[in-house]
């Protein structure tokens, strides 16, 4: 396996397929600015940049190092805080920010912070050479960096500083870019064959679905790994040894991303943040709920195809997909099938997914010009926490004013994220008022038994859910937002 | 040496003493990722890795332990048990409570039982899930005010009175209140978390290296479980990646166990906690509960105050004698109580030991009064602010409950300067208007000061050492008792040294902490750091100073009072002068000692705890906060919009590091009132067990305008330049955040009645909160 390490090329031969980059760093190379502080994504201390190939430069993106898998770096860049100064010792401008506006403490956090605002520095650098970054990127940015000694205001200011003067990496865009296209190249002509591998212990990135299928069928015991944020932690916390894992990241047609007339389609291995931008264009609530969809970090990494895959009750873009009558196209070794996302979840992290086969790609019905479309995400943080209720909603009236048409996905009220029938029906028919929601609201109770758990008590899921309806209809007739967030 | 180094005898030195904002000593190192932590120090040959085998219930008796499954682990070297421990097995700081392993039973859900070691982290830790243990279960105490209802105490109960007969002025009050508060703990969630590692020496011995406030105690305890002299153990501490009183007493137990184990094998051993194991197995900040009864006038003044403040201390003392005593020190903020009775109660239950947490039981203490204040206000009509400037310790209403006097001016310019430059009375009713015009969502406003109290109430603690060597290219090294754990401690002892002798932080090396260069040393803790080790330091550096001086002097043949210390150079007139190198080098010639011990302990404090009467503070640091909420009333979701501090200093060492302080201390204060809730299930199972579950505040909580300024009068103490201590005072101003959140919902109300809202003021709480108050109006109606 060879990526690149700053400036450095590298293979790896006969790592544990499991084992994490950040491990990997520590304890193998002994580069050890990088820092554990929770070694499951929550805290971001770890925080490295990978840097991959783009049709004129690169892309410069965060990741947790501590819930990444070595073997998916293979043919990238990896960037970390001992390759930001120079080899005379001179810091980048980002740290230089950092010091000059007294932005670290205790100092543990910062090079996760670092290189966080490294990331937002290249990426600026890209997009634009007179605007100033403003609080909301940084906070969109900063989000999965916890410090807990400076209050972030330090940080932030620190941030709003930075210039977009090239750095010492700009440069060195196109060699690096050439080197690792030439990786991925020769990456690409060493495919082993399934059977001709050692059944013991691999780390494979096939890059046709043809071969991930093939691989699935000859290594059932096999864990397929796509962005790994949640996979990782039976790495990291359960302290599993996965032997053997076969990763989505490479497989072209899982990629994909494509708008036709009246469809997105999405392939599963699609990140967040590479489907971002459509989502902003086509169904802007959902855009603003990947914000708070965990972290910068996170939304790097991890996939729709995997959030939906694996089937968590309190996965947020489920209840979303839900409300908008996604479709999923499932292959197999028995061919493909395509079915409502309603009928996906049979249970707690159940879904009807045939053996061997794996989730190929989302479509979702583009919006009506008619439909109310709205998605509240309710938790104690606004920044990287998981939903108490996830609630989203799309109605549509007809002329007389009377709803239609409606969807309620919820999430965190159940063993699945799952629709709110009962509430649908009493929608059909009322207007979207006050008083048109009422029978909804009660209906509620008929649909979810939610639990209590350490993030809220069922009764104030169920209240909560209720109210949201309440909101809805006051945005409607107002044309205003009512969340909080957007006041600050 | 024979031949002295060449000096640049020309360089200009930078200013870099006291009031300069110079940048974190470690600073660049942050950075570049350069700055060593316990788990970066490159690793001794041999090392092995440790894991704790902990106990899965929160009460009963052990039944069955086999950890034959662990041994035959892959890569397995050892294992430690009770029977294996040479000296005391009891580790308690204070008061004895704190078995270090227990073979038999079990009072806490996480206490250690076993330690495995192996040839790496992962497979010890992965041994240390194959122990087999079987338990016969007890139901656990969980309920703090149920636990003292049953006289299950961790140290007996206490009491403070000012007046004679509370009840009688209690009862002849014409206005009275009463209330109840849950006030929850605190996860500290340093980033960095438990770590240490053991080293064997000669003799006998050992080095460890270890992330902890308090080097001498952990000296202590390693050399006693050991049962070796404590000469022969040296701590090791350069930094921790934070520590808010978590490493203050519960740093020590990985050392002693990491020792332990490195003795039995004779080969290095680390023990770092994952992070889920720190959350469930160490202390986080008291939870409490809070009773007041109060009596005011017409006006809202007091009368009387009957209080009682129920800390759970978990499984054992720990701290908690001193941290209850600490929240009943600040039951009254910054107001005159007139008549009170303030009684502390220290609960036992199953949980964790609860430990020291950044104020120390005084956060807790002061939600009593500031929840009265608010009450009071409601129930009179008044803004809260209006109640809240009459009660303030004034003229003639100047003693607190322990009777020491206090020093009530800065208090009053404070908020007076606060309510201008926040625009308080403008926003108010800017606030009220738009309040009227928004059904859905509300704000609310609120501003709460803080009155906090500076020393070691444990007074023997208030002492601290410093060492000094100059060497002959005139760079300067330094080492004190104190922690760096974040705090800038050691950048303001530079500030301090480089002030005493003119010349540069950059010529000042700050040391590793150890105990084998400064000893007996206090923790680093109390906001005491700079007050007590900046004043060890500066006496070090004076007598140095006074050497060179005296030398100086007499080859000039001039008065020493002519010498002046000032840009690197030593100079006896306008013009002539000697670099400070150059002379260190004559000095050194001519055999001056080049090497000091400064010492201080903190003067005029004393505390009679029979009569609950003294002077425990050398001095209050005060501060004040204007806090902004905006509030939706269907989820109970709130932002923070905007907060104004105006926080006493004293004359600031370092204006950039200490308003680093008040802007950290805020937000964490914060957090602990609003986001962060623990939640222990019925079994006492933490449940909020990682940052998963656990939320600290995030980037985007940080309010969008966030004002903080220092109020700058010089300490009329003779403190380390007139300076004061600021790591705790700033994180109580966050109380003005959950006042504000009150404010908001009683807006409900039309501002007539006064919310209950435990904390953590989670949304869930607000709404409940928010339910509650419209219920009770339309009762009244």
């Amino acid at each position: 396996m060879q990526f690149i390490l700053n400036q450095e090329e590298l293979t790896v031969e006969n790592f544990a397929p499991d084992t994490t980059l950040l491990e990997y760093l520590r304890t193998q190379l002994m580069h050890r600015g990088s820092k554990e502080g929770c070694a499951s994504g929550d805290c971001g201390a770890c925080t490295l940049v990978v840097a991959d190939p783009s049709p004129n430069g690169l892309t410069y993106r965060t990741v947790n190092s501590c819930i990444t898998y070595l073997g998916s770096l293979e043919g990238r860049q990896v960037i970390t805080v001992e390759g930001l100064s120079s080899s005379t010792g001179e810091l980048h401008p980002v740290q230089q920010a950092m010091v000059d506006h007294h932005a670290s403490q205790c100092g543990f956090c910062t090079p996760g912070f670092v290189m966080s605002l490294f990331s937002l520095y290249k990426q600026r650098e890209q997009l634009t050479q007179q605007e100033r970054l403003t609080r909301e990127e940084i906070n969109e940015h900063l989000g999965g960096n916890l410090c807990r000694c400076t209050g972030y205001r330090p940080i932030i200011d620190a941030a709003l500083s930075l210039s977009t003067q090239p750095d010492a990496f700009t440069e060195q865009t196109q060699s690096i870019r050439e080197a690792l296209l030439t990786l991925q190249a020769s990456a690409q002509t060493n495919v082993p064959q399934p059977s001709l591998t050692p059944s013991s212990a691999f780390f494979h990135s096939p890059t046709q679905l043809s071969e991930l299928i093939e691989w699935l069928e000859a290594h059932p015991d096999a864990r397929l790994v796509a962005g790994g944020t949640d996979l990782a932690l039976d790495t990291t916390q359960q302290l599993k040894d996965i032997p053997k894992l076969i990763y989505t990241g490479k497989v072209a047609e899982l990629k994909r991303i494509e708008v036709t007339d009246d469809s997105l389609i999405l392939g599963a291995a699609v990140t967040y943040q590479e489907c971002h931008a459509q989502m902003k264009t086509h169904f802007p609530p959902l855009a603003a709920l990947f914000v708070r969809l965990g972290s910068q970090q996170i939304r790097n990494q991890g996939t729709l195809g995997g959030n939906i895959a694996n089937a968590s009750p309190i996965g947020d873009t489920p209840p979303v997909l839900l409300a908008l009558d996604a479709e999923l196209r499932l292959v197999s070794p028995e061919g493909q099938q395509t079915l409502p996302i309603k009928d996906f979840f049979t249970g707690y992290r159940q879904t009807c997914l045939p053996k061997a086969g794996i989730l190929e790609s989302i479509r979702i019905p583009l919006l009506d010009p008619a439909d109310f479309f709205r998605v509240y995400k309710i938790s104690k943080r606004l920044d990287d926490d998981i939903s108490a209720v996830c609630f989203a909603l799309r109605i549509r009236l007809d002329a007389k004013g009377c709803i239609s048409d409606a969807r309620l996905g919820l999430g965190g009220m159940a063993a699945t994220p799952a629709r709110a029938l009962h509430a649908e029906q009493a929608l059909l028919g009322q207007a979207f008022t006050l008083e048109g929601i009422q029978a909804a609201q009660h209906a509620l109770t008929q649909d979810f038994s939610p639990l209590t758990d350490v993030r809220a008590s069922a009764q104030y899921r169920l209240e909560v859910a209720a109210n949201l309806l309440t909101r809805a209809v006051h945005e409607y007739l107002t044309g205003t937002s009512l969340e909080v967030s957007h006041y600050a | 040496m024979r031949n002295l180094t060449a000096l640049d005898t020309a360089t200009a030195s930078i200013p870099s003493g006291i009031g300069q904002k110079i940048p974190h000593e470690s600073a660049e190192r942050h950075v570049a990722g350069s700055a060593l932590y316990v788990d970066d120090i490159r690793e001794p040959q041999g090392l092995m890795y440790a894991a704790v085998i902990r106990s899965a219930i929160a009460k009963g008796k052990i039944t069955r332990l086999d950890l034959t499954p662990v041994l035959h682990a892959p890569g397995v070297v050892t294992l430690l048990t009770l029977d294996d421990i040479p000296g005391i097995t009891d580790i308690g700081p204070v008061f004895p409570g704190d078995p270090i392993l227990t073979s038999d039973m079990i009072a806490y859900a996480g206490q250690p039982i076993a330690v495995v070691a192996a040839r790496t982290e992962r497979q010890a830790r992965q041994a240390a899930r194959l122990a087999v243990i079987e338990y016969a279960k007890e139901p656990p105490q969980l309920d703090a005010e149920a636990a003292v209802a049953a006289g299950e105490l961790v140290r007996p109960s206490h009491q403070m009175q000012i007046g004679e007969d509370i009840d009688l002025a209690l009862s002849n009050a014409p206005i009275r209140l009463e209330g109840k508060m849950n006030v929850g703990g605190q996860e500290h969630l340093y980033l960095e978390g438990q770590v240490s590692m053991a080293v064997p020496c000669e003799e006998g011995g050992m080095l460890i290296y270890t992330s902890s406030q308090h080097p001498s105690e952990v000296q202590k305890l390693v050399a006693e479980v050991l049962h070796i002299p404590f000469n022969r153990v040296t701590v090791d501490m350069r930094r921790m990646g934070g520590g808010f009183g978590g490493k203050e007493t519960q740093a020590a137990p990985w050392a002693c166990l990491a020792a332990l184990v490195a003795k039995k094998i004779q080969k290095p051993v680390k023990l770092r906690l994952p992070r889920v194991d720190d959350m469930v197995m160490t202390g986080k900040r008291h939870p409490f509960v809070n009773h007041y009864r109060i009596g005011t006038d017409e006006q809202g003044r007091f009368l009387a105050a009957d209080i009682t403040v129920i800390g759970n201390g978990g499984h054992s003392p720990d701290l908690t004698d001193a941290i209850v005593d600490r929240a009943m020190f600040h039951a009254d903020n910054a107001y005159f109580l007139s008549n009170a009775r303030i009684q502390g109660h220290r609960a036992r239950t199953n949980t964790v030991s609860h430990t020291a947490f950044r104020g120390f039981g005084g956060p807790q203490g002061m939600m009593i009064i500031e929840r009265a204040m608010d009450d009071i206000a409601r129930r009179l009509g008044c803004d809260t602010l209006e109640i809240r400037k009459r009660n303030l310790y004034q003229a003639e209403r100047d003693v607190t409950p322990y009777h020491q006097d206090v020093d009530y001016a800065p208090l009053h310019q404070i908020i007076e300067t606060l309510e201008e430059s926040s625009q308080y009375w403008l926003r108010r009713a800017a606030i009220r208007d738009w309040n009227a015009n928004s059904p859905i969502l509300k704000k609310g406003l609120a501003l709460t000061p803080v009155k906090f109290g500076i020393s070691f109430t444990v007074q023997h603690l208030n002492q601290a050492g410093a060492l000094i060597h100059l060497y002959t290219d005139g760079s300067v090294q330094v080492n004190h008792g104190g922690t760096e754990m974040g705090q800038g401690l050691h950048t303001k002892v530079a500030q301090i040294v480089a002030q005493c002798l003119g010349i540069s932080c950059e010529n000042i090396l700050i040391t590793a902490t150890r105990t084998d260069k400064v000893p007996n040393t206090s923790p680093t803790a109390a906001s005491s750091g700079t007050d007590l080790n900046g004043k060890a330091a500066e006496q070090a550096a004076l007598i140095l100073k006074q050497r060179l001086s005296d030398y100086l002097a007499q080859t000039l043949a001039i008065n020493v009072e002519q010498l002046r210390f000032a840009d690197g150079r030593i100079w006896w007139t306008e013009t002539d002068s000697k670099c400070f190198a150059e002379v260190v080098q004559d000095a050194y010639l001519a055999r001056v000692p080049l090497s000091a011990t400064g010492y201080y302990k903190t003067p005029k404090i004393w505390y009679d705890r029979t009569q609950a009467k003294g002077r425990p503070f050398f001095y209050f640091a005060m501060g004040a906060a204007v806090s902004e909420v905006l509030v939706d009333t269907l989820t109970g979701e709130y932002r923070l919009l905007q907060t104004d501090i105006l926080h006493d200093v004293g004359q600031s060492l370092n204006p950039a590091i200490d308003i680093g302080q008040i802007e950290g201390g805020f937000i964490q204060g914060m957090g602990w009132l609003t986001t962060e809730e623990l939640v222990w299930n019925p079994d006492g199972i933490l449940l909020s067990n990682s940052p998963a579950t656990y939320k600290i505040p995030a980037i985007s909580d940080a309010p969008p305008i966030f004002n903080v300024a220092l109020y700058e009068q010089p300490n009329p103490e003779a403190t380390i330049y007139h300076s004061k201590a600021v790591g705790e005072p700033p994180f109580m101003l966050a109380i003005s955040v959950w006042s504000a959140l009150r404010d908001a919902i009683s807006s409900l109300s039309d501002y007539r009645i006064s919310p209950d809202l435990d904390t953590p003021a989670t949304p869930e709480r607000v709404l409940t909160a928010i339910n509650a108050l419209r219920f009770a109006a339309k009762e009244a109606e």
